[in-house]
C-alpha cells in the first residue's frame, strides 16, 4: 500500500511514528497527480513548489518540536481545495474563464483554518464553473473524469475534489454544496461527503453561488476524517454574519457511541418511481444493516418533497444572477463576455424571475414553498432522529449524456436540494457497487446535528468494512 | 395568467439587457427554448396554495446580525488594485459613465 492511499488518521499516525516524512507523503501525492491527472483532469492548479516547501517545514517541526503535532489536527495532511475558495497568492478561478487570471490577496476563512491546522495545499481542484452543475462538464477548464470509469462523470460541482480523493492524489478535499455539489460527487466517486448545516462553516472568501443555500464542506475517504475536518472548519466567523455562535462539538468523541434506540426515518417520497430500482435495493439493504445496529426504522412522509426542485431552480438562479452581477471586469477578472453557457443560462433565468412583475410569482412564491419544506423536516424530526435517502436517482452517467438538456441535468439534484432549502446537514457515504459503479446513501438530520450523522455513518462503515479503492 | 412557455425573443433580449449580457442571435433562440422549458417545469408550484405562508430567506433564524463599528486590519491599496484591469494613481480606472457637460452641470449643482 502506498502512503497516499492512507486516511488522514492513518497518515498522521505514520508521521508521528516517523514511518515516513511529510515530504515523502507530499511527493507520493504529487507523483500520483503526475501520472493520473493528465487523464482525470482533477486539478486546475497544482502547487508543487508551495506544497513541498510547506512539507519541509512540517518535517522540521516534527523533528524539533514533536509536541506541535498534537495541536494541529491536520498536521502534514495533503489536501485539494476546490477552486472557488480564495487562496492567497494562488490562482482561484471558480472554474470560469472570467477568473482565469485572478490571484486572491487573502485566504478564505476555511483555507486559513486548514493551514493553521497543518494541512498542506497540493492544488486547486477542477469544478463546474461557478459551481453550476451536477457533472463537472461545465468547467471552462475541461471536464473531470470519474476515476472508476473514465467515460463517466464524477458528479459535480465539486468534480475535481471528488476525483482527486478517489484517485488517491490527495487525502481529502474541500467542496461547496448549494444543491448537492458535495454529496453527489461523493456518491459517484465512492467517498464520504459532508454538507454541514447552513452557517456551520464560514463562507468568507468563497466565491458565492446562491447565498441563502451555500454550505461549505468536504470529501474524505471515511467518516472519521470527515468529523476531524469539520472540527477544524466549523464555528463562528466575524467575517460571515450567517455563522451563529454555537459551540463546535468534539465530533470524534462520540463517534463510537452506539446507535441502539435511535430512530431512522425512511421518507417514502424519496423512494418513488424516479429512483433506479437497483439503487433502491442497495439502500434498502443498507437500511437493514442499520436496523441490525439497533436503529428503529420508521416510514415517514415529507409531503412537499415534490415541489422542492422547482423551488430550488427559482431561488438558486435568482441568487446566482445577483451574485454574478459583481463581475464587471474592473476590479478583478474578465468582463461578462467570458461567461460560458450555463452561467449565462442561470443569470438569465434568475434575472427573469427577479424582474419587476415576476418577483412575486416566482421568487417570493418559491421562498414560501421553502417554508413548507422546512416545516416538513421540523415535523418529521419530532418523530425520528435522522432520515435516510438516496443521493442520486441514477448511477454515474456518461460524459456528454445530459449536457445538451439542462432540465435533465437539473433533475440529478432531486434528492439533495431539500437539505439546502431547509438548511439541514447531510452526509453521503458509500453503500456498494452496481456494475462496478459506486452507489451512495444520504443521512439527513436536524440543523446542527452533524455529530449524529457521523455516528450513523461511522457504525455503518465499521460494520460493512473499510472503504476499498482499486 | 399568461403561459410562460411562450417567452418571446424580445423578452429574452430584454432580460439579457437587464443582466448586461450580450447574446448572439443563436444564443437568444437557444435560451428562448431552454428557459421556457425550465419555467414550464417550475410552474408546478402554482398548484400549491401559499396564502399567508411566511417566506423563508434565512434558515437558521438569525436576525439583524451586527458587529461593533471598529476599524480592524484591512487590505493595502496596492493589494486591492493588484487584480485590476486598469488603474491610475492608486484608483481603479473606468470608462466615464456621464458625458462631460452633464458632469460639469452636476458639479455646479453641488456647489
Amino acid at each position: 500500500m502506498k502512503i497516499n492511499q492512507l486516511t488522514i488518521t492513518e497518515a498522521q499516525k505514520g508521521l508521528k511514528e516517523k514511518k515516513f516524512s511529510s515530504v515523502e507523503l507530499v511527493k507520493t501525492c504529487l507523483e500520483e497527480i503526475k501520472s493520473k491527472n493528465p487523464e482525470i483532469n482533477a486539478f486546475i492548479t497544482i502547487c508543487e513548489k508551495e506544497a513541498l516547501a510547506q512539507a519541509k517545514e512540517v518535517d522540521e517541526l516534527i523533528n524539533h518540536q514533536s509536541s506541535t503535532i498534537n495541536h494541529q489536527p491536520l498536521f502534514g495532511v495533503p489536501v485539494a481545495i476546490k477552486d472557488n475558495f480564495c487562496t492567497k497568492g494562488i490562482k482561484t478561478t471558480a472554474g470560469s474563464n472570467v477568473l482565469k487570471n485572478f490571484i486572491p490577496v487573502y485566504d478564505a476563512t476555511v483555507v486559513d483554518k486548514l493551514k493553521k491546522a497543518g494541512a498542506i495545499i497540493i492544488g486547486k481542484a477542477n469544478m463546474d464553473a461557478w459551481a453550476h452543475g451536477s457533472s463537472g462538464e461545465n468547467s471552462d477548464f475541461g471536464p473531470t473524469k470519474n476515476p472508476f470509469d473514465e467515460s463517466r462523470v464524477p458528479g459535480g460541482s465539486s468534480s475535481g475534489s471528488a476525483a482527486a480523493v478517489a484517485s488517491q492524489m490527495v487525502l481529502a478535499a474541500t467542496g461547496t454544496d448549494t444543491g448537492g455539489s458535495i454529496r453527489l460527487p461523493a456518491s459517484f466517486c465512492h467517498l464520504v461527503g459532508l454538507k454541514p448545516t447552513y452557517g456551520r462553516v464560514s463562507r468568507y472568501g468563497i466565491v458565492a453561488m446562491a447565498s441563502s443555500l451555500d454550505a461549505i464542506g468536504h470529501l474524505t475517504k471515511n467518516v472519521e476524517d470527515a468529523a476531524l475536518i469539520l472540527k477544524v472548519t466549523a464555528g463562528h466567523d466575524k467575517l460571515d454574519a450567517t455563522t451563529p455562535d454555537i459551540p463546535v462539538p468534539d465530533y470524534e468523541k462520540n463517534l463510537q457511541k452506539e446507535l441502539k434506540g435511535l430512530k431512522l426515518g425512511v421518507p417514502k417520497e424519496y423512494f418513488s418511481s424516479g429512483l433506479n430500482e437497483e439503487i433502491k435495493e442497495k439502500i434498502n439493504q443498507a437500511i437493514r444493516e442499520l436496523e441490525k445496529l439497533g436503529m428503529e426504522i420508521m416510514e415517514v412522509s415529507l409531503p412537499h418533497t415534490q415541489y422542492a426542485l422547482a423551488a430550488y431552480y427559482i431561488i438558486q438562479p435568482s441568487e446566482v444572477s445577483s451574485n454574478l452581477a459583481r463581475y464587471d471586469g474592473i476590479r478583478y477578472g474578465f468582463d461578462r463576455q467570458s461567461f460560458s453557457d450555463e452561467a449565462k443560462r442561470r443569470i438569465m433565468l434568475g434575472t427573469y424571475t427577479l424582474s419587476s412583475g415576476y418577483y412575486e410569482a416566482y421568487y417570493l412564491k418559491a421562498m414560501q414553498v421553502r417554508t413548507l419544506i422546512k416545516k416538513d423536516f421540523e415535523e418529521v424530526f419530532k418523530k425520528v432522529d435522522v432520515l435516510v435517502t438516496p443521493v442520486s436517482p441514477n448511477l454515474p452517467f456518461k460524459i456528454g449524456e445530459k449536457i445538451a438538456d439542462p432540465l435533465e441535468m437539473y433533475l440529478s439534484d432531486v434528492f439533495t436540494v431539500t437539505a439546502n432549502l431547509a438548511g439541514i446537514p447531510g452526509l453521503s457515504f458509500p453503500v456498494g457497487w452496481i456494475d462496478n459503479l459506486p452507489v451512495g446513501m444520504q443521512i439527513l438530520g436536524p440543523q446542527f446535528a452533524e455529530e449524529l450523522l457521523f455516528r450513523v455513518g461511522y457504525h455503518y462503515e465499521k460494520m460493512t468494512g473499510k472503504i476499498q479503492f482499486n | 395568467m399568461r403561459r410562460i412557455s411562450n417567452l418571446t425573443e424580445d423578452e429574452v433580449k430584454h432580460v439579457a439587457k437587464l443582466a448586461k449580457l450580450s447574446l448572439t442571435p443563436q444564443e437568444v433562440k437557444k435560451l428562448q427554448s431552454q428557459l421556457s422549458g425550465v419555467l414550464d417545469y417550475v410552474d408546478v408550484l402554482k398548484k400549491l396554495g401559499t396564502k399567508d405562508i411566511e417566506p423563508t430567506s434565512q434558515v437558521t433564524g438569525l436576525e439583524n446580525v451586527f458587529r461593533s463599528d471598529e476599524p480592524g486590519p484591512s487590505l493595502q491599496p496596492e493589494e486591492v488594485l493588484k487584480n485590476a484591469s486598469e488603474k491610475n494613481n492608486g484608483l481603479f480606472l473606468v470608462k466615464a459613465i456621464l458625458r462631460r457637460p452633464l458632469f460639469l452641470a452636476l458639479l455646479e449643482i453641488k456647489k
